[in-house]
């Protein structure tokens, strides 16, 4: 499904702030992966997502979704089939226009083929309505109320729902659950985890927590400066505990994990 | 205080200029643009509505009149977002171009006399007859149709991405949304929203000037901030219908200064000063606010001391 080869960025080459984010990165999902990945600050996780987004065209590799090569393509093309969730929930809506408005800019990935002056009609209304009810929140009753009256979790949960409204090719999860409380980021989790389940979407999820590393999804990559330097999955990764990614990573990576909100995590 | 001709002038003013109104509502409440082309685009308006009616086109110098603030708004547009001049620079930068365009217009004269010229209001008058409030009817229709398309438009699936353009713009290249694309078609539609306006005053007054469009962003921001103010809190019907409600007013408030025999050399400064500090309103808001907090810990200070 997704193909990255090689795919290497360096940020202000030639300058006393060269930073080499990305090194010839090797990364293949297969149809229905769903992969979490785990490292410190500046390891690479954000940027990784943001080539793959098309934030940014990477110095040097390919990137190729579902067969075709979209490298060189503009982020917002990509983003019909790339779905992507930021930490920050304001990022992810409008907060001046109505559950239902925002609703109707998600769907405008699925519509390519209608009119740029058609209207949200009643059977969007209906979709969006039951697709709301789906989250548990109550949003589907207040449609037409403008965003920014939401909290963080109920943005988030419908930023979600916007990522995935039309079944996109992949979901990036950039920390999304990380500036909710506890409660509602267990919320926000179970949701995606159900949405990524019942539409069998390639998933990829940077979290600081160890615990959801392991337990989520079916892979654990973990990245260190710029580099992919542990992959696990299958049999390995059932029988992986948190101490013992640890040791793995210390090992691959040639010095022991540095982050302490992921380290906290693990002591949990 | 105002006799009926007054009134009537200050309703047919304040509809005619409710389109630039209408305009800055699109460009710099919803795109979040401060869109520096609006006096050429006015301007230029004027200028192409003003020849073609000398050239016995009163009817076909509107369209024409939109079309070319259109391709102004695309200028301004093309060097914001392909070429990444900041946005203010290029609206000023189409601006000052659109001045020598605005001269060409005219014939390469600051202006054009249109005195037994044939207008869409004359037109009216011979239709409707000398009695009726003509030029009041063709103003309000003119400014309610524009203001009734622009709000539909903004409820169509390119209206909310040009909407939501202006309100996160992360959030719409996350959407499939070319930003490049609802910049440049909200600058156009503003753009022609404004000339429009140029168009009908230069037909309504019989004469076009080089220099009526100068001070018109204010102006326009005048009228819309007025509207915000009184009228504003509410859906897309009611944020539309104050910016045209602003605008009537604006022009009564300037009926009232001329009246008080404020010398209309004047008006001009009267309008930067209302803009200025209905702009600044929420800052020098949170100011006060900081100085009762801060007056009132000192002085429960001086009562623990």
């Amino acid at each position: 499904m997704l193909e990255l080869r090689h795919v290497g960025k360096t940020f202000n080459p030639g300058t006393v702030n060269e930073k080499v984010a990305l090194q010839a990165v090797d990364l293949h999902l297969d149809d229905g992966d769903f992969a979490t990945i785990v490292g410190s600050n500046g390891a690479g996780k954000s940027t990784l997502f943001n080539a793959i987004a098309g934030a940014f065209v990477p110095d040097t590799g390919t990137i190729t979704l579902d067969g075709q090569d979209i490298t060189f393509q503009p982020d917002y093309r990509r983003s019909k089939v790339i779905g992507r969730m930021f930490q920050d929930p304001l990022k992810g809506t409008a907060p001046h226009m109505t559950i239902e408005e925002n609703l109707a800019l998600a769907f405008l990935r699925a519509s390519g083929h209608t009119s740029p002056f058609s209207r949200i009609t009643r059977a969007d209304r209906a979709l969006f309505a039951e697709k709301l009810s789906a989250l548990g929140l109550g949003l589907e009753d207040r449609m037409k109320q403008p965003v920014g009256l939401l909290s963080g979790g109920q943005r988030q949960a419908l930023t979600l729902l916007m990522a995935t409204l039309v079944t996109p090719k992949l979901l990036l999860l950039d920390e999304h659950t990380a500036a909710l409380d506890p409660a509602t980021a267990d919320k926000v989790l179970a949701l995606t985890r159900q949405i990524v389940a019942e539409h069998h979407i390639t998933c990829l999820m940077i979290t600081h927590n160890m615990h959801d590393a392991l337990t989520l999804g079916n892979r654990t990559l973990m990245m260190d400066g710029g580099r992919i330097v542990l992959d696990i999955g299958g049999e390995e990764r059932r029988h992986m505990t948190v101490p013992g990614l640890l040791e793995r990573f210390a090992q691959n990576a040639g010095h022991a994990l540095d982050n302490d909100r992921i380290l906290l995590s693990a002591e949990e | 205080m105002f006799t009926v001709a007054t009134v009537l002038s200050a309703l047919e003013l304040g509809l005619i200029y409710a389109l630039v109104a209408m305009a800055l509502f699109l460009s710099f409440r919803v795109l979040n643009i401060a869109d520096m082309t609006t006096d050429g685009a006015f301007t230029l308006g004027c200028a192409v509505s003003a020849t073609a009616a000398v050239a016995g086109h009163p009817f076909l110098g509107l369209p024409l009149a939109m079309l070319a603030g259109a391709a102004a708004g695309f200028i301004t547009a093309f060097l914001q977002t392909r070429l990444a001049v900041p946005s203010i620079l290029a609206g000023i930068i189409t601006n000052t171009g659109l001045y020598t365009v605005n001269l060409a217009v005219m014939g390469f004269s600051s202006n054009v006399p249109m005195l037994k010229t044939k207008t869409v209001f004359t037109a009216a008058e011979a239709l409707l007859g000398e009695a009726a409030p003509y030029k009041l009817l063709v103003a309000a229709l003119i400014t309610l149709a524009v203001c009734a398309a622009l709000i539909l438009f903004l409820g169509t699936r390119l209206g909310l991405s040009i909407r939501a353009t202006g309100d996160n713009p992360d959030m719409v290249r996350a959407s499939s949304i070319n930003t490049t694309f609802t910049v440049t078609i909200g600058l156009c539609i503003a753009n022609a929203m404004t000339s429009l306006s140029g168009a009908v005053l230069a037909q309504y007054q019989r004469s076009a000037d080089i220099n009526l469009g100068t001070g018109m962003v204010v102006i326009g921001l005048a009228s819309l901030i007025i509207g915000e103010t009184l009228f504003g809190r509410g859906g897309l019907w009611t944020k539309a219908v104050a910016a045209v409600a602003g605008s009537v007013i604006y022009r009564f408030i300037i009926a009232l200064a001329l009246r008080a025999n404020v010398p209309s050399e004047c008006l001009k400064l009267i309008s930067a000063v209302i803009v200025a500090l209905a702009i600044a309103a929420p800052a020098l808001r949170a100011r006060a606010a900081f100085r009762r907090r801060r007056a009132q810990a000192e002085k429960g200070g001086a009562a623990h001391a």
